[in-house]
C-alpha cells in the first residue's frame, strides 16, 4: 500500500513516518508537500509530527488551511484512513476533522518519554492489529498535548467509543499518576465517528525498531497495512469494521491469540512477534 | 580623533586605534570604528587566545577539516562525514536565559548546517551555580527551557550532555552547546567568497537592532550594570531556521552554490569579511537592499546587528534563478545585495555611496595578537595541600541538612547509621549516608528531571539516549552509528588545570569508548575569566597545552571550536572550565553498549586500578565542602590502552554493560551501574587503599575516589575468562569485583560490608534530587 506523508514547512517527524512506512514496514511511500493539493494516490494519509508552521499562535492552527489539508478533508470524508501523531492530531483538532483542543501540558512544561498506553478500541483502521486492554510502550514528546474537550463533547466522545488509547500504568490500569500531560480523561488517542480518522499525541513512528527501544507502535502500522491487505478498497471494509464491537473482537481473540489473529488479519501475527521479542530483549 | 570613552564603548585600546588609523592611512568613520570594534573583539579575533591555540594537534588520516571553517569534519566511512562543533552562549544566557540558550542552539545549528551537512544531534554542558539559590533555579529553568523551545522546534535530538553545579558560576553559569551533522564528504561546502562578480545574496530573517554590539559584550567582564545589557541578547525564531535548513540543503544540493556563512556573532560584518578572507577575494554589498525589520537603521547598526537565522551566500553568476525559486519554495526571500569583488576589500555602500571601506585583511589575519603575560596564581600551590588525616569521613554528615536532597526515611536511617558507626567502628551500611549523600548531589544526580524536556528521540536515531553515558545515534542506511560525549570538570581544572584538562580530553574519549566506540576527533569550547589577569592567562595556556597533550596521545585531533573568555563579575573568575566534545565511530550500531546493567548473576569487572585519590572529588566538596588536593593522575598511555580494549570488547560483544568511574568513584558509578534497570542489584568487594592513617577515611578513599582510567563493566559468567585475557594482552589492569543480583546495593572494602542499601531507595534519591531542588521555588 501507498503511504502519503503530508510535509508542512516545519514537519519535522515526515522523515521518521517515512522510514517507518517504507524501510521498516516495506511499503510504498510519498511526501505530500503542504503546498500541493495532490494525495499522489495514496491509501492512507499520515500528519506527521513537528511544528507546522511555527505554531507561534496555536499548535496546528495555521496547517488547517494548507492546500494539502482540503485534499485530506476530502479524503476522509470518502472514508480514507488519516492518521494525525502529536502535531497531526493537532492538526486534526484545529481542522475539525476530530473534536477537542490541546492545552499546555499539565506542569507547564515539553516531555519526552515513553509513556504506556491502553488499547481502548479495535475497530479502527489503526488498531485492528492490536488487543483491546493491550498495553503499548509508546514515547510522546510534546509541550501541548493536554487533552481537553468541554464535558457534553467529551461524553459524546465516550458514549461513541472515540477514545481508542488512554495513558495508563505499565499493568493498563488508569492512575493520574500516569498521565503525562493532565489529558481529559487520560486521552492519548481518538477516532471520528466514521472510525477512519485518528489522532494521537504518542509517536508509533519511534517505537519500530528494537534498537530504539521498543516495537509497540508497529501494532499500529501493522494494523493499517492488514486492514489494507484484507480488502482492495479500504473504505468499505474500514466500515464493516466499524460495526464490530470491541467487546466482540476481544472474544474471538482471546483463547489462542495469534492463530486467531493470523487468520483475521494477515499482519497481525507479525505485529505480535514483534511485541513479543519486545518484551524479551535484554 | 575619536573620544577615549567612545573607543572604551568599542572595547578598543589606544593602542589599537592607531592600528586601525595606520591600516586605513586615515582616521575610521563611525562605521568602520564599528566593524573594527566588533572583528577585533575577543570573541572574533580571539587575539588572546590564538597563539596557544595553534598548539593544537588538528591533523590526522581521519581529518576532513580542521580548525577554521564553521565547523570541523571527520571521515566516518561510507562516503560519509561527521561535521561537528561546541560553541558557547555563556554571557547571553546569564543576561537572559531563555532566548540566550535558545539562540546559541540556533547559532551551532546555522555551523553545522553551513557545511552542507544535516544536523541530526545536539549535546550540551551546562555549569551553574548551587542549586539552592533561587537565581540558579531560574538560570536553570530558563536556560533548560530555551535549549528545549529551539531544538524540539526544529527537530533535532538533544542526545546527551552534562551538568554541574559549583558557586563560581553563580554570577557566571555556561552554556556550551554542540551540534553533530552529516554530509556527503565530497559534498562539505565552505564558507568562502571567490569569483569576481558572482552576486552575494541574503535570505532569512530581517535584520533589526538586537544584539548590537554582541560579541563585544562578550568580550567584556560583567558587573552590576550586566542586567542592562538585555538589549545586546538576540531573540530566537526557531520556525524560521527550519525553513532556512531545509532550503539551504536543497540549494547545496545544486551545484549553483560557492559559498555560505551564518551571520552570528558581528552579523553581515563577519561574514562578509570572513568569506571574503578565506576566498581571498573582497565583498561589496549594499546596506540599503538589506532587508529591514525596523526603520531608519544605519548601516553601523545594519553592519553590526546580531539578528538571528540569518544567511550570506555567494552564488555563482548566471544560477540566481535556480537558488531564487529554491528559497520562494520555503516561503524564504533570497535577495541580491552586492557582489564578490577582486581587490580584498569589505566594502559597504548606502544606497550606492561608500559608508565603509577596509582591507579584509585588516580584519581578520592581521587582527591584533597578543602574547598577554602569565603567572601562577598564588592559590594553587596551596589549593593542592590535602591532610586527609585531618578529616572525620562520618563527621560532616551528622545533620539534616548535610543531607539535603535525601528524602526522610532514608535521612532518619543515615543519621541512626552515622551516630551508630562513631560508637563503634564501621558496621555494614554504615557508608550507606555517604554513597546516598553524593547520589544526592545535584552534580551526580539524575538529570532526567532536564533531559526529558529535550525531545531525544526525534529522527528516529537514538539508540542511546542521555541518561545512559555517551550519546549514540545511528546511521540510517549503513551498520553505522556516532558516539558523541562532552565533558569538562571545572574543580580539577581550578586545582590544577593542566591535568584538568587532561582528564576532560580521557574522560569523554572514555565515555565514547564505553559506548563502543572508536574516539575520532575532538571539539573543544573553552571557558575562562579575564586573559588580561595574568593569572587567568596561566590557567588557559596550562590547560590548552594538557588538551594538546591528551589529544596527541588518544588520537582525537581537535577539529575546532571556540573560547569564551571574561567570564567573570565583579573580579571573580569561574573555574577554569575547557568542555571537551569527543565523537566516535561504532562499526555495529547494534553493538551499542549503556551503563546499565543487564541481567542478575553477570560478572562484575573493574578495568584499571584505583589509588584512592580524593584530591578535588565529589566526595570531598559533599561530605566536607572542600575543593582541594590534587586531581587525579592521568597515565594518557594507560588510558589510550584503555580505550583501545573498551572498543574491542564492545565488537566482540564480551561486554553487556561499561560504564565510565568519574564524578563520586567506584561507588557511585557501580551504583548507577543498577539504576533503570529494574533493579538489578550488585555485590561487590575491593581492596583497601592506603592514603591516610584513619582507617575510615581509607575505606571512603577506596569507595569515592576518583581515580582516572577505571571503567565498570558488566560480563557473561562465560566470558569472564575471555575478558581478563584480552585485558592482560592489552596491558590494562583487570580484576572481577563481585557479581549482579538481589535487589540491594552492597559493597565491601577489606573483606568487611561497608554500604547495603537497597537499590530502590538508593535511586529514588538519585532520580528525584533535582526535581526536589526545582519544585523548591514553589514551597
Amino acid at each position: 500500500m501507498r503511504f502519503g506523508i503530508a510535509v508542512f514547512p516545519g514537519s519535522n517527524c515526515d522523515e521518521d513516518a517515512f522510514h517507518a512506512a517504507r524501510d521498516v514496514l516495506g511499503q510504498d511511500a510519498e511526501y505530500l508537500w503542504h503546498k500541493d493539493a495532490d494525495l499522489k494516490g495514496a491509501d492512507v494519509v499520515i500528519l506527521p509530527g513537528g511544528f507546522a508552521h511555527g505554531d507561534y499562535l496555536r499548535t496546528g492552527a495555521m496547517a488547517r488551511f494548507s492546500p494539502i489539508m482540503t485534499e485530506v478533508r476530502a479524503f476522509a470524508d470518502r472514508g480514507g484512513p488519516v492518521l494525525g501523531i502529536c502535531n497531526g492530531f493537532q492538526i486534526l483538532l484545529e481542522s475539525g476533522l476530530l473534536p477537542g483542543a490541546m492545552l499546555r501540558n499539565r506542569g507547564l512544561k515539553y516531555r519526552c518519554e515513553h509513556v504506556h498506553l491502553r488499547v481502548e478500541q479495535i475497530d479502527t483502521p489503526f488498531t485492528s492489529a492490536a488487543r483491546a486492554g493491550q498495553v503499548l510502550r509508546i514515547p510522546i514528546g510534546h509541550g501541548e498535548g493536554n487533552y481537553f474537550a468541554p464535558s457534553e463533547m467529551l461524553q459524546r466522545i465516550e458514549a461513541n467509543r472515540q477514545v481508542i488509547l488512554r495513558y495508563a500504568d505499565p499493568e493498563g490500569r488508569l492512575d493520574d499518576a500516569w498521565n503525562p500531560n493532565g489529558s481529559a480523561n487520560a486521552i492519548a488517542g481518538l477516532c471520528n465517528e466514521a472510525r477512519n480518522v485518528v489522532g494521537m499525541m504518542p509517536h508509533p513512528e519511534r517505537a519500530c525498531e528494537a534498537l530504539l527501544g521498543s516495537v509497540d507502535g508497529r501494532a499500529i502500522f501493522d494494523s493499517i497495512v492488514g486492514a489494507f491487505r484484507s480488502a482492495d478498497q479500504p473504505s468499505p471494509r474500514l466500515r464493516r469494521s466499524a460495526m464490530a464491537s470491541a467487546e466482540a473482537e476481544r472474544l474471538a481473540l482471546q483463547p489462542s491469540v495469534v492463530g486467531a489473529a493470523g487468520n483475521r488479519h494477515p499482519s497481525l501475527s507479525m505485529g505480535r512477534s514483534a511485541s513479543l521479542s519486545a518484551g524479551r530483549s535484554r | 580623533m575619536i573620544d577615549p570613552p567612545v573607543l572604551e564603548r568599542h572595547g578598543l585600546t589606544p593602542d589599537e586605534y592607531d592600528r586601525i588609523v595606520q591600516f586605513l592611512g586615515r582616521e575610521p568613520n563611525p562605521t568602520e570604528l564599528g566593524i573594527f570594534s566588533v572583528m577585533w573583539s575577543e570573541h572574533c579575533s580571539y587575539k588572546s587566545s590564538r597563539v596557544h591555540l595553534k598548539t593544537l594537534p588538528s591533523d590526522g588520516p581521519q581529518v576532513l577539516q580542521g580548525p577554521g571553517e564553521n565547523a570541523g569534519a571527520v571521515d566516518i566511512g561510507d562516503g560519509l562525514a561527521a561535521v561537528f562543533k561546541i560553541e558557547s552562549h555563556n554571557h547571553p544566557s546569564f543576561i537572559e536565559p531563555y532566548q540566550g540558550a535558545a539562540t546559541g542552539v540556533g547559532g551551532i545549528i546555522r555551523d553545522i548546517f553551513t557545511m552542507g551537512a544535516r544536523p541530526i544531534a545536539l549535546l550540551n554542558s551546562l555549569r551553574f551555580g548551587p542549586l539552592e539559590s533561587r537565581g540558579t533555579r531560574r538560570l536553570v529553568e530558563g536556560v533548560v527551557a530555551g535549549i528545549a523551545g529551539y531544538g524540539n522546534s526544529i527537530g533535532i535530538p538533544t542526545v546527551g550532555g552534562e551538568i554541574s553545579f559549583e558557586p563560581s558560576y553563580a554570577d557566571n553559569p555556561l552554556v556550551n552547546v554542540f551540534c553533530l551533522g552529516i554530509a556527503r564528504a565530497s559534498d562539505i561546502v565552505k564558507g568562502v567568497a571567490s569569483g569576481a562578480g558572482n552576486p552575494v545574496y541574503y535570505v532569512g530573517a530581517k535584520t533589526g537592532r538586537d544584539g548590537i554590539h554582541g560579541a563585544t559584550m562578550a568580550s567584556a567582564e560583567f558587573d552590576e550594570k550586566s542586567a542592562d545589557k538585555r538589549p545586546a541578547v538576540q531573540v530566537g525564531d526557531p520556525f524560521m531556521e527550519k525553513l532556512l535548513l531545509e532550503a539551504c540543503l536543497e540549494v547545496m544540493r545544486t551545484d549553483a552554490l560557492v559559498g555560505i556563512q551564518d551571520m552570528g556573532a558581528a552579523g553581515l560584518t563577519c561574514s562578509t569579511t570572513e568569506m571574503g578572507s578565506r576566498g581571498g577575494a573582497g565583498v561589496e554589498i549594499d546596506v540599503a537592499l538589506v532587508p529591514q525589520r525596523e526603520t531608519g537603521m544605519t548601516p553601523y547598526e545594519i553592519m553590526l546587528s546580531e539578528s538571528q537565522e540569518r544567511m550570506l551566500l555567494v552564488v555563482k553568476r548566471g544560477r540566481e534563478n535556480e537558488v531564487e525559486r529554491i528559497f520562494d519554495k520555503w516561503d524564504l526571500h533570497a535577495v541580491h545585495i552586492g557582489q564578490v569583488t577582486a581587490d580584498g576589500m569589505l566594502r559597504v555602500k548606502d544606497r550606492g555611496q561608500v559608508v565603509a571601506e577596509i582591507p579584509n585583511r585588516a580584519l581578520t589575519d592581521e587582527a591584533p595578537l597578543y602574547e598577554r603575560p602569565m603567572t601562577e596564581p598564588a592559590y594553587v600551590a596551596e589549593a593542592q595541600k590535602l591532610d586527609l588525616d585531618a578529616l572525620d569521613c562520618l563527621a560532616e554528615a551528622s545533620t539534616l541538612e548535610d543531607l539535603g536532597a535525601l528524602d526522610r526515611s532514608a535521612k532518619a536511617f543515615a543519621l541512626h547509621s552515622v551516630a551508630d558507626g562513631r560508637a563503634r567502628g564501621l558496621q555494614p551500611g554504615d557508608l550507606n549516608s555517604v554513597l546516598l549523600s553524593i547520589l544526592g548531589s545535584p552534580t551526580v544526580a539524575s538529570k532526567r528531571w532536564v533531559y526529558r524536556q529535550y525531545d531525544h528521540m526525534v529522527r528516529t536515531n537514538t539508540i542511546n539516549p542521555p541518561g545512559l553515558g555517551a550519546g549514540v545515534v545511528r546511521i540510517k542506511a549503513t551498520d553505522r552509528a556516532l558516539a558523541m560525549s562532552v565533558d569538562g570538570n571545572g574543580r580539577y581544572c581550578y586545582l590544577d588545570p593542566y591535568r584538568g584538562a587532561m582528564l576532560a580530553v580521557a574522560e569523554a574519549a572514555r565515555n565514547v569508548a564505553c559506548a563502543g566506540a572508536r574516539p575520532l576527533g575532538a571539539t573543544n569550547c573553552l571557558n575562562f575569566g579575564n586573559p588580561e589577569r595574568p593569572a587567568i592567562m596561566w590557567q588557559f595556556a596550562r590547560a590548552v597545552e594538557g588538551i594538546g597533550a591528551a589529544c596527541r596521545a588518544l588520537d582525537v585531533p581537535i577539529t575546532g571550536g571556540n573560547v569564551s573568555l571574561y567570564n567573570e563579575t565583579d573580579g571573580r573568575a569561574i573555574y577554569p572550565t575547557p568542555t571537551i566534545g569527543v565523537v566516535g565511530l561504532l562499526e555495529r550500531a547494534d553493538h551499542v553498549v549503556s551503563r546499565r546493567f543487564q541481567e542478575a548473576g553477570d560478572a562484575v569487572i573493574l578495568l584499571g586500578d584505583s589509588r584512592g585519590e580524593l584530591g578535588g572529588s565529589e566526595y570531598l566538596k559533599v561530605m566536607h565542602d572542600l575543593v582541594r588536593g590534587m586531581p587525579p593522575a592521568l597515565d594518557l598511555d594507560v588510558e589510550h590502552r584503555l580505550q583501545t580494549l573498551l572498543v574491542t570488547l564492545a565488537a566482540e560483544r564480551l561486554m553487556r554493560s561499561a560504564h565510565d568511574c568519574s564524578d563520586g568513584g567506584l561507588a557511585v558509578t557501580v551504583a548507577e551501574c543498577c539504576f533503570d534497570t529494574s533493579r538489578i542489584g550488585v555485590e561487590i568487594s575491593i581492596d583497601r587503599v592506603q592514603v591516610a592513617r584513619e582507617s575510615r577515611m581509607n575505606v571512603c578513599a577506596a569507595l569515592f575516589g576518583e581515580s582516572a582510567s577505571r571503567v565498570v563493566v558488566s560480563v557473561v559468567p562465560d566470558d569472564v575468562i575471555a575478558v581478563l585475557e584480552r585485558a592482560a594482552a592489552a596491558d590494562v589492569p583487570a580484576r572481577v569485583v563481585g557479581r549482579t543480583g538481589g535487589e540491594r546495593l552492597r559493597m565491601g572494602v577489606g573483606g568487611q560490608i561497608v554500604i547495603d542499601q537497597s537499590v530502590d531507595d538508593a535511586e529514588r534519591v538519585w532520580s528525584t534530587a533535582i526535581e526536589q531542588y526545582v519544585a523548591k521555588r514553589v514551597a
